[in-house]
């Protein structure tokens, strides 16, 4: 009689993948070799971020919008078989028609979304596209502007106007909320720089020392308007360690220092450290991957020569390591927006990447190899992962 | 009165045609998301703008002003805009 194969007791990893034209949701067996693809979910939708909860592993919250219509966020708790709006999207106050008054903001879309404290349940943080920052607390049923910064005159002027943020619009990112202190978040402005409440948002810290203006350009590094982060990570195994990959160089923070550390600059000259995604390792507050654009010349943003890598450092950024085993030698032009790289909590860590051809990339073993998962999606916006 | 849906927002209504009622057009987008919850934010935003990729008209005219006074008998049509490629 044969021997029962043994059942692996490993938990499973869930892809999710948030694109220009809608959602999918990509399931791994125990092994994290086989993916079945569900979806596409809300066709047509520009979805910014897709992310499940990971404090009931249960509800899953889409930030949504459409050519056409203005943004909302849906909300599944099954997984994705079944969907409800929210009945109260992100949306600023309502300004009174007074002529000559300061006018009123619209939320264009829902950019980024973070569950916050473990000892918080149902409570969510979204930042949204022009740059505010929300709170649900009935897990994304209803949102209402959160804390001072949305009408504060000192930080509208910090997040400045269309023309100061990305291409399409400037963003609150980066929602990051203290394991320690539920009242202790920090966020990052695309522009407007990077900033921390003790207090639950009450009053908010400038948190720039250190961090260098864009090619110089005589501007001055104190202002929040001239800097760029794109993506913050805390390291869950020491939260007084923060990486960023900004507009222009990779940092590294370790409260309660205020002064960011410019670690980029021993990356490969000719790879240099412009980039949008970072990932931290689950464990290990020493090891960080980045995914390296080309800032040369008018900025391509693709991979540097065509030749995609990701790359790592395991001493808190005084050495990288190039990791690009599988991945094309050469032209391969990818561009890796700053949600579109993530990895999970197994033993060894998954990475997982999409760039904006379409392409969902992982590897099993910490970046020493790399697979493609899937190809001919939409342009990918937002990738994360979780455990089931 | 009637009101034509586009089939953008047919999710909300599942028929290309809805009925609903008001004084002025901005009763009228009340009314509606009355009946399909959410509806409205979708066209309107929260300074009560018509959305930039949504036009409405009313017998034929096009209309960006939510104080409109309607008429029982007023044809309301919202259009996704011809925008994009």
């Amino acid at each position: 009689m044969p021997a029962k194969a043994k059942k692996s007791t490993a938990k499973r990893a869930v892809i999710l993948v948030a694109t220009r034209k809608g959602a999918w949701v990509f399931h791994g067996d125990a092994s994290r070799r086989k993916w079945r693809v569900d979806g596409p979910h809300f066709l047509g939708h520009t979805i910014s971020h897709l992310v499940l909860d990971p404090r009931d592993n249960r509800t899953l919250l889409a930030a949504a919008k459409t050519g056409h219509l203005g943004p909302t966020v849906f909300r599944s708790t099954d997984m994705g078989k079944t969907w409800k709006e929210s009945t109260q999207p992100p949306a600023f106050a309502k300004v009174p028609d007074v002529p000559g008054g300061q006018k009123g903001r619209s939320v264009d879309h829902t950019f980024w979304l973070t569950p916050a404290h473990a000892n918080e349940p149902n409570v969510w943080y979204a930042g949204t596209s022009p740059q505010g920052l929300f709170r649900s607390a009935d897990g994304g049923v209803t949102w209402a502007p959160f804390s001072i910064i949305n009408d504060d005159p000192q930080y509208r002027e910090w997040m400045g106007t269309v023309q100061d943020g990305t291409p399409d619009g400037p963003k609150l990112h980066s929602i990051i909320v203290d394991p320690r202190d539920a009242k202790h978040l920090y966020i990052g402005m695309s522009g407007g720089g990077v900033h921390e409440t003790h207090d639950g948002g009450a009053s908010w810290k400038v948190l720039i020392d250190g961090m260098e203006v864009v090619q110089g350009y005589g501007l001055d590094p104190k202002l929040p308007t001239c800097h760029d982060p794109h993506c913050l990570r805390m390291c869950p195994s020491n939260p007084d360690r923060i990486y960023q990959q900004n507009h222009c160089g990779i940092y590294r923070i370790d409260r309660p220092s205020d002064t960011w550390l410019r670690i980029g600059k021993s990356m490969p000259k000719k790879v240099g450290d412009v980039g949008f995604p970072l990932v931290v390792h689950p464990r290990d507050d020493n090891t960080a991957w980045v995914f390296p654009m080309d800032g040369s010349g008018v900025w391509p943003r693709t991979s540097p020569d065509g030749k995609p890598a990701v790359y790592v450092t395991k001493n808190a950024g005084k050495t990288w390591q190039r990791q690009d085993a599988g991945m094309p030698k050469s032209q391969g032009w990818w561009t890796v927006k700053r949600q579109c790289m993530t990895g999970d909590t197994r033993d060894p860590v998954g990475l997982y990447f999409g760039t904006t051809s379409g392409e969902l990339w992982m590897s099993r073993d910490e970046g020493l190899k790399w697979a493609c998962i899937a190809r001919n999606l939409p342009e990918i916006y937002a990738v994360e992962t979780a455990l089931m | 009165m009637k009101v034509l849906i586009p089939s953008a927002l047919r999710s909300y209504t599942e028929s290309s045609q809805a009925e609903a009622s008001g004084a002025n057009l901005a009763e009228l987008l009340l009314d509606l998301d009355r009946q399909y919850a959410g509806i409205r934010f979708r066209m309107i935003d929260e300074q009560d703008n018509v959305r930039r990729h949504i036009r409405i008209f009313i017998n034929g005219e096009q209309v960006d002003n939510l104080k409109q006074p309607l008429r029982a008998s007023d044809d309301v049509t919202i259009v996704q805009a011809l925008s994009g490629g």
